[in-house]
């Protein structure tokens, strides 16, 4: 995906007993999404700190996604319930700050769903590529 | 500073096609800490992990990335590379240039400069990995059964078969539980005591199976393989190895007025009894709220009778202290009550009855031995309703009833609608339903059964009223497929009410650590892949405490159940998942944040003593893990705002070089 | 309602050292000028009565100093407080970060405090002394004699906004209990809603930027009791001590109120320190506000005991996309 010349870096972190199988899975079927898309393997998407999400932006991650499994699919029965409040209310606040909220996203996708990786992954890169750079939560020096 | 070697794997074509791995394998010379850079058609091949081996060996490296397929894949088969060349195996990380890179992108540049961030991204993590050691715990080979009903009878057969000691908890005086109310047994019609009794008394023989009957669970402490249980054996004032059963007590005993808990309270006891002539261990219990003697000291007839010299009135609460690798709850179930539903006059008419007080009333053991009798005026009955779902799926009143389906019902009303019309066929028997759920082997074929050849009627619709009026009951109800309001007029008015977990299993939970469900089920560690297990390691789930059962279903499970604890028995050393929480004591403050949102019970408190300025000590409360039961999701770490928790193999750091290095 | 003044505050103090109840006592004595305030602790009655101060500059909650006090020697601390200090007493309670047996609270029943910042912007700077005796101030400047003020026109935002006239935790109140009170807190948070997010973002960048990580906020607010802070632990990846970069006074200060979510009981300590008078209390009320409307009405430090909405889960709770698309313009 590229618009006049731009690639957003893009961190999807992703359970390591759902999504990053499904992830697996879209490569088994061969099914393309774009190769900004860099994944970093969790045991639970409940592992995700929100500092990990800032830390992306403040190194010039244009997008974060957060995939873990679909809630009551849990590997560790509650994990992604508590996922799933923590990002609501911090993906409110940086809503609030004036952050564009396309940036971050939860998603839901189970071991069986590759093409729903594929897919999300697609749909997630296009909207922040028309987006373009991350400048809101950018860190000067770290972009030398 | 870490030696680290990169291993770029081809795999064939597969990695090779659209990834330029020289090239990686040549860029990732670079990153820091990399001493060692190769590339390999297979590097899973036998000759790809010797040539793993040789490196590590050879330049001495203190880690390795294998950038390759899904860590899924093959990351054991690399752990285990490095292992046998004597780096720990939790030095290795696999960057997955294959499911996540060569086989999604078609455009080699494209592909080959991804690659290489994934490679840098599993160096970055290597460079601040530590060398784990799986903790080890022993395993007592004991289990303890916590319920005596078919499921703990049939879990704790099949573990004592397996050559490991079981113990059984059983609250009540005997064991048998539920099924040993029940006549017969949907779909086969063969009697309950006749399938069930001698299964209890496999038991009582069973050398390797102790029964604590009229007992209950305390305390429960330690964790899988470990388990320290202190059991409370409540006094029945007999004593339990000098009792013959002969029950000659309960003959003779004059308090006769003592409501009669196995038959539902439809006829009486005495206040020294036997629940029932089967029962398991055959022992007389008192009632210590009727026996004149402990209440007044007047009496002692029992003692006076007694040749075996059984009776002993002073006896108190023993404890006793065991240890056990497993525990397994099977707490079973019960009737909720009908106290609020007054729609159907349960508290205003005898002659309005629960499914388990029929039952009572059909069996040859009951109250009228048997005879279809109304409770009231013991008459028989020529008229019959049967309720379905009195309380089940009762989404709109969830103040009195359950929102969820007890599953048994239909069939058990088909059974008790099908046997009063064999043994009675002048009574006309009427079912109200809102649905008839069938689906079971032989479930539907015995159902269609009680309609066709039993002339069951069976009607679409919910009773909206019972009142009694003079010595018959009004039915009043809807008739959704006829479309109309029907009027019946009833000898005897029974109701399916729904089931729910036993009281006690609440309070056992808090106890085990176990997760419950908002209507007190267990819950298991998943709903569908480990259905028999809790998520609390060491406890498993057995029969009706995990959600409504069958009894073909609960032996089942109990089976199941069983199966997990003899896996778990059988052996001698439990080796954790290195990658589990720790706390660092020092920036510990105690909030029991972690505590709160760990879904296994594995974080305990302690109060520690610390070093304070001035030569003081201070004492604090600080976090602790059990590695044993923790299973590494790192929930925990989130929750602790000072970031004392941390992940082993997953550290915060460790991620945050991640994230750096993807965003380099 | 019954005035508290310094000298009830030291008779009580009195009975209570005097009876042995309590070994010491937590209180404000005065700094350069009478509103310049500092916590103390006083261990016997002569000191008290020459340096304890009490007026409507007294608004520090003490609650948090509880989490050292109470671990310096035996006997019990006497702590006087607000209403709205017991929500925060009761919250470090929950988290078990002091023992209980260890404080005497004596609850005081509190019309609202003054903020000197408000007077100043009034009357102008070169206050001596304020006069705190009715509700009309009676201010001594430097330049232009006594002044007055009525106290209505320079309370402190959070005392404005008050949620709380109850005491929720207390051994004995002096004054009447009050209830809790309907308020307008959440009205600036809806405002900054309502904006587009480039006014917001433009509204955050130009307080945010002004923050000199001082870290007064931190240090004040009673949620913040780490036994060391993760923004000063090498372990946490983030550590790291004075602002050099807009980025990272924006991480300090959107951890720091995620990290005190389902915590915070809104007392409104770290706006009233902040020396670059940066309204962080709309970070905390915007957490409030959502955990209020996402899950159920939930005010910290209300109940002891109780489950913060960040521990806790419903399997029936809002996604996180639902949440970013309220309050949408």
């Amino acid at each position: 995906m590229q618009v006049n010349g731009y690639k957003p870096k893009i961190v999807a972190f992703c359970c390591n007993w759902c999504s990053y199988a499904g992830a697996d899975l879209a490569g088994s079927n061969r099914l393309a999404y774009p190769a900004e898309v860099k994944v970093i393997r969790v045991p639970c998407s409940c592992r995700v700190n929100p500092m990990f999400i800032l830390r992306a932006f403040q190194r010039g991650a244009d997008g974060v996604i957060l995939c873990g499994c679909h809630p009551g699919d849990c590997h560790y029965t509650s994990g992604n319930y508590y996922t799933r409040r923590r990002m609501a209310l911090l993906f409110s606040m940086l809503d609030y700050l004036g952050i564009e909220k396309e940036r971050t996203r939860v998603e839901w996708v189970s071991a069986a769903e590759g093409a729903k990786f594929a897919a999300t992954m697609n749909d997630f890169v296009q909207t922040v590529t028309a987006l373009g750079e991350n400048k809101r939560l950018e860190d000067l020096r770290c972009k030398k | 500073m870490q030696r680290i070697g990169v291993f770029v794997c081809w795999c064939g074509s597969n990695i090779a096609g659209t990834v330029d791995v020289v090239r990686v394998a040549e860029a990732l010379k670079s990153e820091p800490g990399v001493v060692h850079s190769a590339n390999y058609q297979y590097m899973c091949s036998q000759a790809g992990q010797q040539l793993i081996k040789d490196a590590i060996k050879e330049h001495n490296l203190t880690g390795i990335v294998v950038c390759s397929c899904s860590p899924r894949m093959h990351e054991a088969t690399f752990r285990k590379t490095a292992a046998a060349a004597g780096l720990n195996p939790y030095m290795v990380e696999i960057a997955n240039i294959r499911e996540q890179c060569s086989w999604i992108h078609k455009d080699m540049e494209e592909g080959t400069e991804k690659a290489i961030v994934l490679g840098r991204t599993a160096i970055a993590k290597v460079n601040l990995n530590a060398p784990l050691k799986p903790g080890e715990s022993p395993v007592t080979k004991r289990a303890l059964v916590i319920g005596g009903g078919i499921a703990g009878i049939q879990t704790a057969l099949d573990i004592a078969d397996a050559g490991f000691e079981v113990d059984i908890v059983e609250k009540k005086p005997t064991i048998g539980g539920k099924m040993a109310q029940l006549d017969k047994t949907f779909p086969t019609l063969d009697c309950a005591a006749c399938i069930l009794t001698p299964k209890m008394v496999d038991v009582a023989q069973h050398e390797k199976i102790r029964i604590f009957s009229y007992s209950e669970v305390e305390e429960v402490k330690g964790f899988v393989g470990n388990f320290d249980v202190k059991i409370r054996k409540k006094a029945r004032y007999v004593k339990e190895d000098v009792c013959t059963g002969c029950g000659l007590c309960t003959e003779k005993c004059p308090m006769k007025k003592v409501p009669n808990d196995f038959n539902l309270g439809m006829d009486n006891k005495r206040a020294i009894y036997i629940p029932f002539a089967q029962a398991v261990p055959k022992i007389a219990t008192i009632d210590a709220d009727y026996c004149n003697m402990l209440k007044n000291g007047k009496c002692g007839v029992c003692a006076k009778v007694c040749t075996a010299k059984a009776i002993d009135y002073t006896q108190k609460d023993e404890f006793v202290e065991e240890k056990y690798g497993a525990i397994v709850a099977a707490t079973g179930f019960n009737p909720i009550s009908m106290d609020k539903f007054d729609e159907f006059a349960y508290s205003q008419s005898k002659d309005v009855i629960t499914s388990l007080e029929f039952e009572r009333l059909m069996n040859a053991a009951g109250p009228t031995a048997g005879k279809l009798l109304r409770p009231s005026d013991g008459v028989h009955p020529h008229k019959i309703v049967f309720v379905q779902c009195v309380g089940s799926r009762c989404s709109s009143c969830a103040e009195k009833g359950k929102e969820y389906c007890s599953k048994i019902c239909c069939m058990y009303t088909a059974k008790h609608a099908m046997l009063t019309r064999d043994k009675y066929p002048d009574t006309d028997v009427t079912v109200f339903y809102i649905d008839v759920r069938t689906p079971g082997k032989q479930f539907d074929e015995f159902y269609r059964r009680a309609v066709e050849e039993y002339g069951v009627h069976y009607i679409k619709g919910m009773v909206g009223k019972v009142s009694p009026e003079g010595n018959k009951l009004i039915v009043q109800g809807s008739d959704l497929i006829a479309n109309k309001q029907l009027k019946i007029e009833a000898d005897l008015v029974v109701l399916a009410a729904a089931i729910e977990p036993d009281k006690s299993a609440r309070p056992l939970a808090t106890m085990l650590t176990a997760s419950m469900d908002t209507n007190d089920f267990f819950t298991e560690a998943h709903p569908k892949l480990r259905p028999v297990e809790s998520p609390t390691a060491g406890i498993f789930l057995s029969g009706a405490c995990q959600g409504p059962k069958d009894i073909p279903e609960t032996v089942s499970q109990a089976g199941a159940a069983a199966a997990k604890v003899i896996g778990l028995l059988s052996k001698d050393k439990l080796t954790g998942n290195p990658c589990v929480a720790q706390s660092d004591e020092m920036m510990c403050n105690g909030c029991s944040s972690c505590e709160k949102v760990c879904p296994y019970g594995a974080i305990t408190y302690v109060d520690k003593e610390f070093r304070g300025p001035n030569r003081t000590t201070l004492i604090r409360r600080v976090a602790q893990v059990n590695e044993a039961i923790c299973q590494g999701c790192g929930c925990c770490t989130v929750a602790c705002p000072s970031g004392a928790m941390d992940l082993k193999g997953f550290a915060s750091k460790q991620i945050m070089a991640e994230v750096d290095a993807i965003c380099k | 309602m019954q005035k508290i003044t310094r000298e009830v505050l030291i008779a009580k103090a009195d009975e209570l050292l005097k009876n042995g109840t309590v070994t010491k006592v937590l209180g404000l004595k005065k700094g350069e000028f009478s509103y310049d305030q500092t916590p103390t602790v006083f261990t016997d009655i002569e000191s008290m009565k020459k340096d304890f101060v009490f007026d409507d500059f007294s608004g520090a909650n003490f609650s948090k100093y509880l989490v050292k006090e109470t671990k310096k020697g035996e006997g019990k601390t006497l702590v006087f407080l607000k209403p709205c200090d017991t929500y925060s007493f009761n919250q470090l309670l929950t988290e078990h970060r002091f023992d209980r047996e260890k404080v005497y609270v004596v609850g005081i029943a509190c019309d609202g405090m003054v903020d000197i910042k408000k007077i100043k912007g009034a009357l102008g700077d070169g206050v001596v002394s304020v006069d705190c005796s009715t509700d009309t101030l009676k201010v001594e400047t430097l330049y232009d004699g006594v002044k007055e003020i009525a106290k209505a026109d320079v309370l402190a935002e959070r005392c404005r906004n008050c949620k709380s006239k109850k005491h929720v935790a207390y051994d004995e109140l002096i004054g009447e209990d009050g209830e809790v009170v309907a308020s307008n807190r959440f009205d600036q948070v809806e405002e900054l809603e309502k904006m587009s997010a480039d006014e917001r973002f433009a509204f955050w960048q130009n307080e945010l930027s002004r923050c000199i990580r001082c870290n007064a906020c931190r240090d004040v607010c009673p949620a913040c009791t780490c036994e060391k802070c993760v923004f000063d632990n090498p372990n946490s990846g983030v550590q790291n001590k004075a602002a050099a970069n807009s980025f990272e006074e924006q991480m300090f200060h959107i951890i720091r109120a995620f990290h005190v979510a389902g915590r915070c009981t809104d007392c409104g300590e770290c706006s009233r320190v902040c020396p670059q008078q940066i309204p962080l209390h709309l970070l905390n009320r915007k957490f409030i506000k959502d955990i209020n409307g996402f899950y159920g009405e939930y005010q910290a430090g209300e109940v002891e005991g109780s489950r913060a909405p960040l521990v806790n889960y419903t399997k029936e709770d809002l996604e996180p996309s639902e949440a970013v698309n309220r309050g949408d313009k």
